[in-house]
């Protein structure tokens, strides 16, 4: 009897943990995503170049990989959050004023779109609770065929293989939204910085994607 | 080849370094799906791909 009241009791506090993660998580999220589209617009009304936009972003990914492992588990790990969400809007400027050049209602779309793809998946995998963890190694190796074939692409520059390379990054990012929910869910993901970030960088890539897509198939291109 | 294209490759490849050992992690670590664990991936992707076809129609 005395077990199984600490077995409740123990399942009880998984559950308040796991739901204070997700809560804490997406608020963070939803807070750095307004962030990252003021920084956005700032780009766009700068007339960010192509360049500065590319030293942004290598700035917020080194950000990424060097600094925030170390300051996540710490209040630093906020502010760091937020620069390396800044850099990426100020980075996505020039490619914003790209797309608004062309035909406008590719960016709302595309924002909208990706807004719908990613509440719909992180709704799929809140409500069906499946544990998406055996798709570690898919994901980790689709995301180095993609990063392979963009670099490839950079020589080659086959705008077929630049389609078929947003389409992958599609496909791959909702796989990385469903695992990176399924990993809050089931107590993998604690850190709520780090999943954030995660799915800041995957929401990030799934949008750029969408644009690409969306204005090569536009009419007005 | 102007700047920007070859910051972007020595980026990228720079990337592949960094993300290699995860990758090779992942697959060791991962445990294996089996079809109906997939199948819960490829029945939201098929949406996701129907409701992208549906925008490509929109702009």
């Amino acid at each position: 009897m005395n077990d199984h009241n600490i077995s409740i009791s123990r399942s009880q506090e998984s559950i308040l943990a796991t739901n204070k993660v997700l809560k804490n998580t997406y608020l963070l999220l939803s807070m750095t995503l307004i962030f990252s589209g003021i920084l956005a617009a700032v780009g766009m009304s700068m007339n960010l170049g192509h360049g500065a936009a590319l030293v942004a972003s290598i700035a917020a990914i080194a950000l990424m990989w060097f600094v925030l492992p170390r300051t996540a588990n710490s209040s630093t790990g906020i502010p760091v959050l937020f620069a390396i969400t800044g850099l990426f809007g100020l980075g996505l400027g020039p490619v914003l004023n790209h797309y608004m050049a062309i035909n406008p209602s590719i960016v709302s779309t595309a924002l909208g779109g990706t807004g719908v793809i990613f509440l719909g998946l992180s709704g799929y995998a809140l409500t069906t609770r499946k544990d998406f963890s055996f798709m570690g190694g898919f994901l980790m190796v689709g995301m180095l065929v993609v990063i392979g074939a963009s670099l490839l692409n950079i020589f080659l520059q086959i705008p077929v293989l630049s389609l078929v390379s947003s389409a992958a990054v599609i496909m791959l990012m909702s796989g990385f939204i469903l695992y990176e929910t399924s990993s809050m869910i089931h107590n993998g993901e604690t850190n709520y910085i780090m999943a954030a970030a995660s799915l800041f960088l995957s929401i990030l890539n799934m949008f750029q994607a969408l644009l690409h897509i969306l204005g090569a198939f536009s009419n007005n291109d | 080849m102007d700047w920007i294209a070859i910051t972007s490759a020595i980026f990228l490849g720079a990337m592949m370094v960094f993300i290699f050992p995860r990758m090779r992690e992942a697959v060791k670590n991962s445990p294996k799906g089996n079809m109906q664990d997939w199948m819960g991936y490829i029945i939201p992707l098929v949406a996701v791909i129907g409701f992208i076809i549906l925008l490509i129609n929109m702009v």
